[in-house]
């Protein structure tokens, strides 16, 4: 029995299992719930399979159909792509429970989220596991165009609003994206990552086409300050879509930079320098929006924004010690997740509760709902990086890297952007506790919704004392 | 010139001509035209860069391309159905940072 499922394409059935269930739970609209949600168990499965494989085998490479590069495609798992394949399954895993949950009420949305969100699976685990630039970009607009979707479930004006900017910026950045494809396979003859790293040799002709790259993948993970289209979609999205894209999403892109950053290591000071001053920019600018929020899922999506420019803190400190740096980068993108999907879904808890989501009409929700605030209140600890969190494991490294190269600079950001962070979590908590004046409708929230994100706020906080194991997974994928 | 050096040219031509009608036009669908002429520019570019070597012409960009217009009708398709659903709801093809713009972009340029 157990030959028997050690045997199986795992790599593969991680992008088909998503996919026959997306097509399913089309055709079938009335049983999309029951069908999403056991496609959603098979599909984390599928991705716990390819986890168990790295972890017996090591790195694993299949050839799908048996055409192997650089003609085929190939499907390469790494240390790197299995932990996104890990994040995506807990929190996919996560969201799914929540969303069968909370589209109970909204019984014409249920059959168009659950095709979407199986699509969407699907893209990012053959995103992860894809070896060629060119495949990359085919994953990248399938996770584009599904992602687009999503927010536009919504129905209301904003919202289309929201989602028709997200897919004009994201198919910008995918074009820009391709003719960075187009002119490395002018240049050296090949999409395949392996052979690209063995040819590439610097100069113009590899630097013209990474600047596009990297700067249509910019634009797609929302860096400050490309960021402007992701709090309107983030924000209107409904809950589980909004944990889903600003979980998932946006760390898509940041892998595929991270990936191709690995793949040619671009020499030079000048653009990590770049990076990590958008990034500190994006960490100021996003937390003092966050803060002057009215509504609390604008805030969280403003959050995102700060968030993300912690990863992109690591490439000017991967100087003198990538290891550290990159780790810690990772390790933040991993636990961002968990939270900030964690913050979504109690924001969604909350939202269903009230009915609204203005932050200082909270009207004492921690009497009603103390599950979803301790959810609220531990993803605001990961995310501001408090012990023993996942944040904190990413930020310390990120600190003690910028300590070590005396990048004082760095570290003095990265805490002032801790304590910014904290102080637009407590903002929230602050009201929490505080009676409001007017009188507000109450509904009743599924258990199952507060539970998920409870479960996936200490996963956020777990995710610190796993460290030790998950970053060795690491070695030999980090330059 | 050789013609595979006139079509990168024209791919590159292109290319700027659609960021600049993205950048500058109001009405989606406008916006939307402007993304497929970028796509054309971009697989012409393709094209037009693998075909540069000299020698038999290389199939593989030719591959690439029909991916990539299979993937550029979908975007179009998700698109143009947004833009209606935009139109039914406000009233208006246009994002509301654009909406004082005169629609037919004859005076808000």
């Amino acid at each position: 029995m157990s030959t028997w499922l050690a045997a199986l394409p795992w790599m593969v059935l991680a992008i088909a299992i998503p996919l026959l269930g997306a097509l399913a739970a089309f055709v079938q609209p009335r049983r999309a719930q029951v069908i999403g949600l056991s496609f959603s168990f098979l599909t984390a499965g599928a991705a716990v399979g390819v986890v168990l494989d790295f972890i017996t085998l090591g790195p694993q490479q299949h050839a799908v159909g048996g055409w192997g590069a650089p003609l085929g495609i190939d499907l390469v798992a790494d240390g790197l792509s299995i932990l996104m394949l890990g994040m995506s399954a807990v929190v996919g895993v996560a969201v799914s429970i929540y969303a069968r949950a909370y589209f109970v009420p909204y019984p014409d949305k249920a059959p168009r989220f659950w095709p979407l969100w199986l699509f969407l699976w699907a893209a990012l685990n053959a995103l992860f596991q894809s070896a060629d630039v060119f495949n990359l970009y085919v994953t990248l607009e399938l996770m584009g165009l599904s992602a687009v979707a999503l927010v536009a479930l919504t129905g209301s004006g904003p919202a289309l609003w929201g989602a028709m900017r997200y897919l004009l910026v994201s198919l910008l950045g995918s074009l820009a994206y391709l003719v960075g494809v187009a002119l490395l396979y002018h240049a050296y003859g090949t999409v395949d990552l392996t052979l690209l790293a063995e040819r590439a040799d610097g100069g113009l002709q590899l630097a013209v086409p990474l600047g596009a790259m990297i700067a249509g993948l910019l634009l797609k993970t929302g860096l400050f300050p490309f960021h402007v289209w992701l709090p309107p979609a983030h924000g209107s999205a409904r809950a589980p879509v909004s944990a889903l894209l600003s979980g998932l999403v946006v760390k898509a892109s940041f892998y595929l930079v991270l990936r191709l950053w690995f793949t040619f290591v671009p020499e030079g000071e000048g653009l990590p320098l770049l990076l990590g001053c958008l990034g500190a920019a994006a960490i100021f600018w996003g937390s003092i929006q966050a803060l002057r929020q009215k509504r609390l899922k604008l805030l969280v999506a403003y959050s995102t924004v700060a968030q993300l420019g912690y990863l992109f803190i690591a490439f000017p400190l991967a100087g003198l010690e990538p290891q550290m740096a990159w780790s810690g980068s990772i390790y933040l993108a991993l636990s961002h997740a968990f939270a900030k999907g964690a913050m979504f879904l109690a924001a969604g808890a909350i939202m269903t509760q009230g009915g609204h989501d203005e932050i200082d009409e909270l009207d004492l929700v921690v009497d009603r709902m103390p599950l979803t605030l301790a959810a609220f209140a531990l993803a605001g600890i990961s995310l501001a990086g408090l012990p023993p969190s996942g944040g904190f494991v990413g930020k310390w490294l990120l600190l003690e890297s910028a300590m070590a190269q005396g990048k004082g600079i760095w570290a003095a950001i990265i805490i002032v952007g801790g304590l910014l962070t904290a102080t637009y979590v407590f903002r929230v908590l602050g009201f929490a506790f505080t009676r409001s004046e007017h009188h507000h409708e109450r509904h009743e929230v599924p258990a199952a919704m507060e539970w998920t994100a409870l479960l996936l706020a200490l996963g956020a906080v777990l995710l610190g004392f796993v460290a030790p194991w998950a970053l060795p997974l690491l070695d030999g994928v980090l330059p | 010139m050789s013609s595979a050096l006139l079509y990168a040219g024209a791919g590159m031509g292109l290319l700027l001509v659609g960021v600049w009608a993205l950048v500058l036009r109001a009405h989606l669908l406008r916006k939307v035209l402007a993304i497929n002429v970028m796509g054309s520019g971009a697989f012409l570019l393709l094209v037009g860069a693998g075909a540069m070597g000299g020698g038999p012409v290389d199939p593989v960009p030719q591959a690439m391309v029909i991916t990539g217009i299979v993937v550029s009708i979908s975007a179009t398709a998700l698109a143009l159905a947004l833009v209606l659903r935009i139109a039914y709801a406000t009233g208006k093809a246009a994002l509301p940072e654009d909406r004082e713009r005169d629609l037919m972009d004859r005076e808000g340029r």
